[in-house]
């Protein structure tokens, strides 16, 4: 598998009149050709501004964005919106939560698919309309002909989110990133949009980094995992690994906090505390004030990422040199 | 006064039976009605003191119109709603609340709402937020006031020196804690909580169950627990309540919905929450398709039926009713009518 995303101590930094918020703080991660990659947190990790970031859609200034993201040799940040625009769309696209919020109700479905088609690609209008058909149809959009003139407060939440899933696939993109595609979803829906993600990704052959705070999501489509905190990449792994040895005391807390079944009637594991806010972030590492296993040093200095396989790495001092547990 | 006849220690707090609510739709220049929102369909059930009642279902199935229904924010189209008060005196709620039943209803009968900032006032600190249902129902005197807010903090996980802020000084969490705070300041026997933890964090989540817990051992407090995730409202609840497109499709005890689903709504809700185990991947088994239909115009018969697995013959042509499958189990299916 060939490399095809390399982002590099990316620090994605806002300036409030609280102080400056680092939504982003130094985070470092590789992604492979065909590959689900899945982004986890809870809210105000920093998982959402990340792929914001690679996308562009972040102003710089008034934010302020450091680092590489190196795809196919190119780096992103710092590239003029005119050249971003040549990428942003047509080689890497994206999925939103809110699939009522991102559409224009103005306009038809149709209307829209044509707009990202006509801006990317070169097809002439038969072409273009028949292209939009054939994708509608491929995310199990029954009636495609009929869709394409209809608005989209015609259609509920999970038909607009195939839409907007066809509309990301209609460049064809090397990269799509969901930010959260499934979380305005009832379950069923999400279960539906779920597989026909999976279907695509193999079909169109497309790396997809995935953003949740949903670790059964997680576990039933990702390759890979990056589990966020506060800004930072705290644990990296294969889903099999992180599901099976999960090492960063957040990761075990956050996979501890599922409701089973056999809890019933007794209390529930849960993790001490509160995300701390963006402009609040406590001393050393920014997990300590909730860490059951918290030493001196973790109050002290920000631990480094500790590489447990060659797949698995945490930033936490229990795995350091001189701390192996 | 049914409940408590014969010496039994069960107390009814709720009897509701046949509840249904329509909402209409007004068109054109006189507002005409053209049609409705049919929201909720026949709805039975009773509640005792210190049970709770779980309301499971997804979204347009009327399990927050049931809420709001039974804490008359909305006046119910048709069925009745008894209220049992302390005394164990029955009171006939379906037709608004009468004036010498209102304080004792409105203190008995509390709610917590989805949204922890939608649901607390920005403009107001956290004492006045608490303080305002106190002094509404003059429950304790001015004097004592700032040690019972105090005291109902410190009940709720948060420090007392928390009263002077306000709401936005807070995360999620805590303003659902305050939320909390505010509802059990007056005493209640009934808390309806209204998707509770859905707008919170996962590791945020269980504390907040964890709460609700501890406050219904301590002060047997009963709740109707309405949310749209079955894993914690199993965990939650005594009795589960599938509601599908405004009807209650299944109801059953807690662990025997678990251990037998026997709607094919429940069961493909059931088969739709992802596994936790990557191993185990199991989503591309979920059969069912579509989605469900407009609450306006629900589709004749069962209302599951046009993605239904199952569906036989009768079921686009009769409604099913709702049989007992054992004591504590019933269902609304035909497959069950033999």
């Amino acid at each position: 598998m060939s490399k095809i995303l390399d982002v590099r101590d990316l620090k994605t930094y806002f300036r409030t009149p609280d102080g400056v918020v680092k939504a982003v703080d130094g985070i470092s991660f590789e992604m492979m050709k065909g590959e689900i990659l899945a982004l986890v947190g809870e809210s105000g990790c920093g998982k959402s501004v990340t792929v914001q970031t690679v996308m562009g859609l972040v102003k710089v200034p008034p934010a302020l964005v450091e680092g590489q993201i190196l795809y196919r040799d190119r780096n992103l940040v710092g590239m003029s919106n005119k050249e971003y625009r040549n990428i942003r769309g047509k080689e890497i696209s994206m999925i939103f939560q809110e699939p009522m919020s991102t559409f224009d109700p103005l306009f038809t479905i149709g209307y829209q698919l044509t707009e990202v088609a006509k801006a990317h690609m070169e097809w002439d209008d038969q072409k273009t309309r028949e292209e939009i058909i054939s994708v509608l149809r491929k995310v199990n959009i029954p009636e495609p002909e009929k869709r394409y003139r209809e608005y989209p407060h015609e259609m509920s939440g999970g038909m607009l989110q195939r839409i907007m899933i066809a509309m990301a696939l209609i460049t064809n993109p090397e990269i799509i990133i969901a930010d959260e595609p499934t979380t305005a979803l009832d379950v069923t829906i999400q279960a539906q949009v779920l597989n026909i993600m999976r279907d695509l990704q193999k079909e169109f052959d497309s790396s997809i980094i995935f953003i949740t705070h949903d670790l059964g999501v997680v576990a039933e489509l990702s390759d890979r995992v990056h589990v966020m905190y506060a800004g930072k990449i705290v644990e990296k792994a294969l889903v099999s690994d992180l599901y099976n040895s999960p090492m960063h005391p957040y990761t075990r807390g956050l996979l501890n906090s599922r409701v089973k079944r056999e809890y019933k009637g007794k209390k529930l594991p849960y993790v001490e505390g509160y995300v701390p806010r963006a402009h609040e972030f406590p001393k050393g590492c920014r997990f300590n004030p909730r860490c059951p296993h918290a030493m001196e040093l973790c109050r002290e200095q920000d631990p480094p990422e500790m590489s447990i396989s060659e797949t698995h790495a945490a930033a936490c001092w229990l795995y350091g040199e001189d701390q192996r547990l | 006064m049914l409940a408590i006849r014969g010496g039994s220690k069960v107390m009814k707090i709720l009897q509701i039976e046949r509840l249904k609510k329509y909402f209409p739709i007004k068109a054109g220049v006189f507002l005409q009605v053209v049609g409705h929102v049919k929201a909720m369909e026949d709805v039975n059930f009773g509640i005792s003191k210190g049970e709770t009642i779980g309301v499971v279902g997804e979204s347009g199935c009327g399990k927050s119109t049931l809420g709001r229904t039974i804490v008359k924010i909305y006046e119910p189209t048709a069925g009745n709603i008894s209220y049992f008060d302390e005394s164990g005196r029955e009171h006939d709620i379906s037709k608004g609340l009468h004036r010498s039943v209102r304080p004792l209803f409105r203190r008995d009968v509390q709610m917590i709402f989805q949204n922890p900032f939608d649901s607390l006032d920005p403009r107001m600190t956290v004492r006045d937020i608490i303080r305002e249902p106190i002094e509404a129902h003059n429950l304790v005197p001015s004097s004592e006031m700032d040690g019972y807010v105090s005291e109902l903090l410190m009940k709720v996980g948060l420090y007392p020196e928390y009263a002077q802020r306000y709401p936005h000084e807070f995360s999620g969490g805590q303003r659902q804690r305050i939320a909390i705070a505010r509802s059990i300041s007056v005493n209640p026997r009934l808390i309806i909580c209204d998707e509770p933890t859905s707008a919170l964090d996962v590791s945020v989540q269980s504390q907040i169950i964890n709460l609700l817990q501890e406050l219904r051992e301590e002060n047997h407090i009963s709740y109707i627990f309405i949310s749209h995730n079955l894993d914690v409202v199993h965990h939650m609840s005594d009795r589960i309540l599938v509601m599908y497109l405004g009807n209650v499709v299944e109801a059953s005890s807690a662990t025997e919905l678990f251990d037998n689903p026997s709607h094919p709504y429940t069961k493909a809700l059931m088969a739709s929450i992802p596994n936790w185990s990557p191993e185990n991947r199991k989503l591309q088994d979920v059969r069912l398709e579509g989605e469900p239909p407009s609450p306006i115009n629900p589709p004749p018969g069962c209302p599951f039926h046009p993605r239904c697995p199952y569906r036989l013959e009768i079921c686009d042509k009769q409604k099913p009713v709702s049989r007992a499958l054992s004591e504590d189990h019933s269902v609304a299916c035909w497959l069950y009518d033999r």
